[in-house]
């Protein structure tokens, strides 16, 4: 096959992902914290600001486990309206400290820790400037790091840049096959590096953003098959993805606290390509 | 080692297009208030202006020399060099541009290697680690050495029971490098974090302009917080913010001064009160044992990890 295909290939690929990955009707956060938990207790708010809605958590029984979980996600909706009122899952501050708020609420009660990364990338208006959207991001992230519970994220959708990091620190992390995960959304690398937002489907390429990217950039630890696309047999999807995580839980809860922390650690230090002159 | 001492640019005023026509880097002007500074007072200033406090830019090894005493820093890891992961190239039709190519430029516009130059020094005899950003190699964007330069100095930190100093200045994560980029942003953040279990602080100054992965990872959660007079300091760009938001950005926006109005910083030191404000800092930590919960947190991590071996 020429080089010119295989670049035209990959292209397709990766925008149709990021085209799946957007499909409204794929499963959001509360569908998967629907069908995989019961008795879910939503908590709100970041006791400072406001409840962001484009980010949802709280406590719940994991089902075909005797656990309590607490589960943080974020939050797009399934239609215009809902959108509207979820800022199409794109967090404000205040939603990622709800999210620390649940993430050290879990640490004191000894319960693991689900997360659901699904956010084209964190808001980026003047009023999330002026609440620290970036200090609030960087507390997640150092939280998760030092999180003294099993942490396990799955990207469900599109895991864009520094907000979907945000929930993305755990020490597993799985993926959905027709899920995203980018440095910057493929817009908004278009609009950088081509000063051109249209050229979208070539940014996605050239950054390589496919689940088989991510595992073979030592990203993300599994990918979770979509024999069927999600929005197309939610149920199943979510299925999948539950069995992965109890999968990854069992594992996780064997280990002693300090052997966590310390495989989480070298886990994310280990990230990266480098060579030594 | 000691080439690299002689490799370090002197004090000159950054060659800007707007000052080409001024022979031989006599005057300044300043592109915020537009007056003209002598050369040689412009350099005694530190880079700042006389008329109106605005800071250039300082290159990593300028930043470096102001910061530490005289002879007292010593480079690591200069032999860590970026790779292609991505096999990227990006740009319009006609005007791609692959990673190699702009490596190599900014490779030649910098005669460094990297974003980042780590290693240790002095400041008034304190000793301490320091990690600075030099704006000029593409944007001092974060991948993977920018990453591992800095878990590596956090963790010699820990080892030698020193202090950190970062001085910050990057438009965010290297798109380049991909998602390995985004992954940097919890690289450095957990090594950080080791830093400060063992009651070593972590120093932060931000300085002018600080962006995107690098304000929303480690450079934010310091123990100390500080930023340069002007400097502009945020997560999203303000031409994306405009766009997005067709709104205009109010006066002042993300400049340090708004970003310490608004609770994110803990202060904002000119650069002529940087070396002392620095020093009074490690004098005030200087009273802490670190070593022993250094050990501590090894031999847990140890035991732990013998434990099921």
């Amino acid at each position: 096959m020429s080089t010119t295909s295989q670049t035209a290939r990959a292209t397709l690929d990766a925008w149709a992902r990021v085209q799946l990955a957007r499909q409204a009707e794929r499963p959001h956060t509360l569908d998967y914290i629907g069908d995989l938990c019961s008795d879910f207790i939503e908590l709100h708010g970041d006791r400072a600001f406001r409840d962001d809605p484009a980010i949802v958590g709280g406590i719940a029984r994991l089902r075909g486990t005797d656990r309590t979980i607490a589960v943080v996600g974020h939050q797009k909706g399934s239609n215009t309206k809902e959108n509207l009122r979820r800022h199409f899952g794109m967090a404000h501050p205040e939603g990622f400290r709800k999210a620390r708020r649940i993430m050290r609420h879990a640490e004191k009660f000894g319960l693991p820790l689900l997360t659901f990364l699904d956010i084209p990338g964190a808001d980026p208006g003047i009023a999330s400037e002026e609440r620290g959207q970036g200090t609030a991001i960087a507390e997640c992230i150092q939280t998760l790091t030092e999180l003294r519970v099993p942490i396990v994220a799955t990207v469900i959708g599109e895991g864009g840049s520094g907000g979907a990091l945000a929930l993305g620190v755990a020490d597993k992390v799985l993926m959905l096959e027709n899920a995203v995960y980018a440095v910057a959304s493929p817009d908004a690398a278009a609009s950088i590096l081509w000063k051109d937002a249209k050229q979208a489907p070539a940014a996605a390429a050239a950054m390589r953003i496919t689940a088989n990217d991510a595992l073979q950039l030592g990203v993300i630890d599994r990918i979770v098959p979509e024999p069927t696309p999600a929005h197309e047999d939610p149920h199943a999807a979510i299925r999948a993805v539950g069995e992965a995580i109890r999968e990854a839980l069992d594992r996780l809860i064997a280990l002693e606290t300090e052997e966590l922390l310390a495989a989480r650690y070298h886990k994310f230090r280990a990230i990266g390509q480098w060579r030594e002159e | 080692m000691r080439e690299l001492f002689r490799r370090q640019p002197r004090f000159t005023p950054a060659a800007e297009a707007e000052n080409a026509e001024v022979p031989d880097n006599l005057f300044f002007k300043c592109p915020q208030c537009k007056e003209l500074n002598y050369g040689k007072e412009f350099q005694e200033a530190l880079r700042v202006c006389q008329s109106c406090g605005y800071h250039a830019p300082l290159s990593a090894h300028e930043r470096l020399t102001l910061l530490l005493d005289a002879g007292t820093f010593r480079e690591w890891d200069t032999g860590l060099r970026p790779e292609d992961p991505l096999g990227f190239v990006a740009g319009p039709p006609g005007k791609e541009e692959s990673y190699r190519a702009k490596l190599d430029s900014a490779r030649r516009k910098t005669n460094l290697q990297e974003a980042v130059v780590s290693g240790e020094g002095r400041i008034n005899d304190h000793p301490l680690v320091v990690v600075v950003c030099d704006f000029g190699f593409m944007g001092a964007s974060m991948g993977s050495v920018y990453g591992e330069k800095l878990a590596r100095a956090a963790e010699r930190a820990v080892e030698r029971g020193l202090p950190l100093l970062t001085v910050s200045a990057s438009g965010g994560a290297r798109m380049q490098e991909g998602i390995l980029s985004l992954m940097q942003m919890a690289k450095t953040t957990a090594a950080l974090g080791r830093l400060g279990r063992t009651r070593l602080p972590h120093l932060s100054l931000l300085v002018d302009p600080c962006y995107g992965g690098v304000t929303a990872s480690y450079a934010t959660v310091a123990d100390i917080v500080m930023a340069e007079p002007g400097a502009r300091i945020g997560f999203a760009g303000q031409s994306v913010i405009e766009q997005i938001t067709r709104q205009k950005l109010p006066e002042g926006f993300q400049r340090a001064e708004f970003q310490l109005e608004h609770g994110m910083l803990d202060l904002i030191v000119p650069r002529r009160e940087l070396r002392d404000t620095l020093t009074t800092l490690l004098r005030h930590y200087g009273g802490a044992s670190p070593k022993i919960t250094t050990v501590t947190v090894e031999a847990r991590e140890a035991q732990a990890l013998e434990v099921r071996s």
